[in-house]
């Protein structure tokens, strides 16, 4: 996102991209059943410091993809926040212009290529943008964010299969949170397995980080993405970590049954915010006062963008019926 | 400068021209650089332009349609190719959730100019899976052109037109076109999308038709005007865009309309003609309009399933003295045909 130049400044930066993540999606959530964010909305509250880890790694001129859950992702790579927010909420000025809603996020002039809904979608997608950045000589990368359920489709193999064959600069970062829905890794593949080595099968090497140590998140995707930039091929990255609140909505839902309240609790107690927070604090890499400033800072940028959502006009209705095809005069 | 050769040779042609021109344009499918390159359509291409731009691919149809649309995304334009429709089946997430509303879905950013080839199987045992025509599909999907070229010359223009184009193209190819030939310019000519063909003037009735069906209702029309029924014949090329204008026009002028579809009834391309001609021409129309698609069922392998299957010129010849009111004797029309009825011709004989 920015230079980085020292590791106090990167600690800084992992923190400041975090707590702006964490602080947007609570507005998100707290503001959701006013009934103007009306489009499926997936919160990352919990898995912040594997979106940042990484977003810290890569530059503007690397390109990414995400899924569904992507807000965390699309700030972690520098999207712009209003744009997004004006998105949730469907309005013009929105990163799809109100056409895409959450689940589409995009800002191609930081190398954010698109979010998409559908389990996997986009993998293949950030794969091809790998074969773009080769044909071209170029030395940017590709990364792919994904989730564990996306292990399972069928996609997922054929992207590292053809990703493996070509070499491609392409870097999966896997957020394994345990859950696809509300249906837990176990059901869906077999117990004890490793999905980073079973991708080192395919021929990828792989790494198993924890995803909520932002620290270790950043050094595991920079020394992958520098083998990549080298033309060593793909790289896998499992980042094992826990969705606080529902699947899809702004609630908690460890009341209905699918999980506990004992193992929810138990991941609340691994916050990826709060332990890192503390760490700068006593190593004086922070003090309380510049935290403070931090927080405050930030809450006044989310108010300021999320009132400019509010108010900002909706697309004309009309516009619901252009721009199905690209035209052909435009700019390649 | 024009000469005649092959479908098959006009669309490798296409390529050729388009590769020269653009280094951004890059090919690949399952065989585009083995022996048999695809029935002759591929034949030369990597050893010309690299194993980076020309490469055959994992047996992945999904993900590789996906590899397109990513690599289209950053400005390369990808043609992929594959030997049979029915393959590109596995493929829909990637075409219809992707590639067809990426520009629509983000506002407008993000370009996917990819040319699928998806080449239609018939006769010679093809059977249930390697025969389908499924343009009602393609169709249906707001964001996908669909091209369906019936002559040499067309499949050429057609295919660079395509591969131009900003936005995702299907080019559909009927396997038993591939061998017909007509006067093509040697030239990189590109014709538009969306411009349909007059095939043939006539005044009584206008037959529609796409790809393959073309020739067969060129040869109907032929034996109805010796017997006194005057034939107007549209090749559409393209039905996504459609030429409208030219359907009206002529449904105007005839006030019969037949609409003639490589695909199943149900559902089919033809009926979507139909509806726009009741609705539009309503007061011309001097007969139902009519249409002639392959049965609801699937194309059965046995020589002799496939006997009685497919839409002939004696069909269209014959539903079309229907319309006027005439029983014909079709059986010149079906003595014409020389060679077995599951094979477009001497030329052909298998595998697929």
């Amino acid at each position: 996102m920015h230079p980085v130049t020292t590791t106090d400044d990167l600690s800084v930066q992992l923190l400041h991209g975090m707590k702006r993540i964490r602080l947007v999606e609570e507005c998100i959530a707290e503001r959701y059943s006013e009934g103007n964010m009306r489009c499926p909305t997936h919160l990352s509250i919990g898995q912040e410091a594997a979106a940042m880890g990484v977003g810290l790694a890569l530059s503007h001129s690397d390109l990414a993809v995400s899924t569904h859950r992507a807000h965390a992702h699309y700030l972690a790579k520098g999207g712009d926040l209003q744009a997004m927010i004006a998105e949730i909420y469907g309005k013009a000025a929105g990163c799809s212009r109100g056409r895409g809603g959450s689940m589409h996020l995009i800002d191609t002039k930081v190398g954010f290529m698109g979010s998409t809904a559908i389990v996997g979608n986009s993998i293949p997608v950030g794969v091809g943008l790998a074969l773009s950045l080769q044909l071209r000589k170029s030395s940017a990368v590709s990364v792919i964010f994904c989730g564990d359920g996306s292990i399972e489709e069928g996609v997922f193999y054929e992207s590292v299969n053809f990703a493996a064959v070509r070499k491609l600069p392409v870097l999966f970062v896997c957020e394994n949170n345990f859950y696809s829905v509300y249906s837990h890794l176990r059901v869906r593949q077999p117990v004890g397995r490793k999905i980073y080595k079973m991708v080192e099968g395919l021929g990828v090497p792989s790494n198993l980080v924890d995803g909520n140590n932002p620290k270790a998140v950043y050094q595991a995707a920079e020394t992958a993405i520098n083998r990549i930039r080298k033309g060593s091929g793909p790289f896998f990255l499992e980042l094992s970590t826990y969705r606080w609140r529902e699947h899809c909505g702004p609630n908690y839902d460890n009341d209905i049954g699918y999980r506990t309240e004992e193992e929810f609790q138990e991941w609340k107690n691994k916050d990826p915010i709060v332990h890192f927070e503390q760490n700068l604090l006593s190593k004086g890499v922070l003090n309380f006062s510049t935290l403070k400033r931090m927080e405050y800072e930030l809450q006044n940028e989310i108010q300021a963008v999320f009132n400019f959502a509010e108010k900002a006009p909706y697309p004309e209705p009309q516009e619901a019926f252009q721009g199905i095809f690209c035209r052909n005069d435009a700019n390649s | 400068m024009t000469r005649k050769i092959t479908f098959a040779e006009a669309i490798r042609e296409a390529l050729y021209q388009a590769m020269e021109a653009d280094e951004n344009v890059i090919v690949f499918g399952l065989g585009v650089d083995d022996p048999k390159a695809i029935f002759g359509t591929t034949a030369g291409l990597q050893q010309r332009y690299g194993r980076d731009r020309v490469f055959d691919m994992p047996t992945s149809e999904n993900a590789m349609t996906g590899v397109g649309i990513g690599a289209a995304l950053n400005g390369i334009r990808p043609i992929m190719v594959h030997q049979r429709l029915d393959f590109f089946l596995l493929a829909m997430d990637q075409l219809v959730n992707g590639a067809a509303k990426w520009h629509f879905m983000f506002g407008g950013q993000g370009k996917v100019p990819i040319t699928i080839r998806l080449i239609m199987g018939r006769g010679w045992g093809q059977g249930p899976t390697h025969s389908q025509n499924l343009q009602a599909w393609f169709a249906h999907i707001p964001g996908l052109k669909v091209v369906m070229p019936a002559t040499a010359e067309d499949a050429k223009g057609l295919l660079l037109e395509s591969i131009y184009d900003n936005n995702p193209v299907i080019f559909l190819e009927h396997r038993w076109l591939h061998n017909t030939t007509s006067e093509v310019s040697e030239k990189a000519e590109r014709i538009p999308l969306g411009k349909a063909r007059k095939v043939r003037e006539g005044s009584d009735v206008t037959l529609i038709a796409m790809s393959f069906m073309v020739v067969e209702a060129i040869h109907a029309a032929e034996f109805l005007a010796n017997n006194g029924i005057s034939c107007e014949i549209i090749d559409l090329r393209t039905l996504v865009p459609l030429d409208w204008p030219m359907v009206f026009e002529s449904v105007a002028k005839t006030g019969r309309v037949l609409a003639l579809d490589t695909g199943m009834t149900t559902g089919s391309f033809a009926g979507e003609i139909i509806t726009r001609i009741v609705n539009e021409c309503w007061g011309v129309l001097l007969y139902a309009p009519q249409r002639l698609a392959m049965p609801d069922y699937p194309e059965g392998t046995s020589f002799s399933l496939t006997a009685n299957y497919h839409v002939r010129a004696e069909h269209i010849a014959a539903k079309i003295g229907q319309m006027f009111g005439r029983t014909l004797d079709t059986t010149s029309l079906v003595a014409n045909r020389t060679y077995p009825h599951d094979v477009p011709g001497d030329w052909f004989s298998g595998p697929f």
